[in-house]
């Protein structure tokens, strides 16, 4: 990993002029350790020292909103930023221990009949 | 409850189960209406980086274009805390497939939305979801109750597999949405048993 992750550069030239809504992640467009499930719960870690000083006022609304469990897309409507950004802002905060993710079971296991029927059931009773 | 796990703190947070569920179909064929009728409706950017041909294989007329702003329409079901639902209206136009297969991936299933003034519109729909196994129903919107065609009709007209489940519905009604909901997680949990029965 570079030294400063935040460091100003753009990820490379072919990136381009991405300018409105890449801004607030300085132009990198992958999240650092790995990819992020658009349905992939994250939880704020209550953190004794808060390492403020790289972290943009978009991180810390992220921070804020996740007291709760909450979903990546819940995260990216409810702070209206698209889902890209949030994810690349979601890998800092993750590096900085800030919050914790929690993935979705693996795509290829199949939905469980128990929640299946849990789900109807709900259904029903809207 | 084995969803519930420690975080490196030592502290329990309760992590809920969420499902994805794509509501798919041509323009104007209700989508938005759907999501509207049985969830809290919300826009959802996703802001997307066209990187080459890689991953995207219909980009044909956008090569250069870096970026790509998809505005999808997006829904929340509660059906308890524990348990939530998420609706996606998928974006209609072919240029966006790619966001497709992440919305697909790992989701319960799908809803085609037909309009039978223009069925046409939903095939893309429904080869896409046939080609990845990704069960879905198709619910024909009724607009102004107007039928015109049985279900069974429209299944033919379609060349749906044999099973796919066939509903007349009206998008603007929370209980007809929701039933269209049902009949579609039942579909999957029949689809479940049988292939668990076969194997």
């Amino acid at each position: 990993m570079p030294a400063d992750p935040m460091a100003d550069s753009w990820l490379d030239r072919e990136a381009g002029p991405v300018v409105r809504p890449y801004a607030v992640t300085q132009g990198r467009v992958a999240p650092t350790g790995g990819e992020i499930d658009m349905m992939a719960f994250v939880v704020a870690t209550p953190a004794e020292t808060q390492p403020a000083g790289r972290l943009q006022p978009e991180h810390h609304a992220i921070v804020a909103a996740a007291g709760e469990p909450i979903p990546v897309v819940e995260l990216a409507s409810t702070l209206d930023l698209s889902v890209g950004v949030v994810r690349v802002l979601l890998g800092d905060l993750r590096s900085a221990g800030l919050i914790s993710m929690y993935e979705p079971p693996a795509a290829s296991r199949p939905h469980d009949v128990d929640v299946l029927k849990a789900v109807v059931n709900g259904l029903r009773a809207l | 409850m084995d969803s519930v796990r420690s975080d490196r703190n030592g502290a329990s947070s309760r992590i809920p189960v969420a499902l994805k569920i794509l509501i798919a179909g041509g323009f104007g064929a209700g989508k938005t209406t759907m999501v509207g009728s049985v969830s809290e409706i919300r826009p959802l950017q996703t802001e997307e980086i066209l990187t080459g041909v890689e991953g995207a294989d219909d980009i044909g007329g956008v090569e250069s274009k870096t970026t790509t702003t998809v505005t999808m329409d997006f829904g929340r079901i509660t059906i308890t805390e524990d348990l939530q639902l998420y609706l996606f209206g998928t974006p209609g136009q072919d240029r966006f497939w790619f966001l497709w297969d992440e919305l697909s991936q790992g989701a319960l299933g799908a809803v085609v939305l037909a309009d039978t003034r223009r069925l046409a519109d939903c095939f893309p729909s429904i080869d896409y979801f046939e080609q990845r196994g990704t069960p879905f129903v198709v619910a024909v919107n009724c607009f102004e109750a107007e039928q015109r065609f049985a279900a069974d009709a429209v299944g033919r007209a379609l060349d749906l597999d044999p099973g796919v489940p066939v509903v007349l519905f009206d998008a603007r009604e929370p209980l007809g949405a929701r039933n269209v909901l049902i009949e579609l997680v039942e579909y999957v949990a029949r689809r479940q048993l049988l292939s668990a029965g076969s194997r």
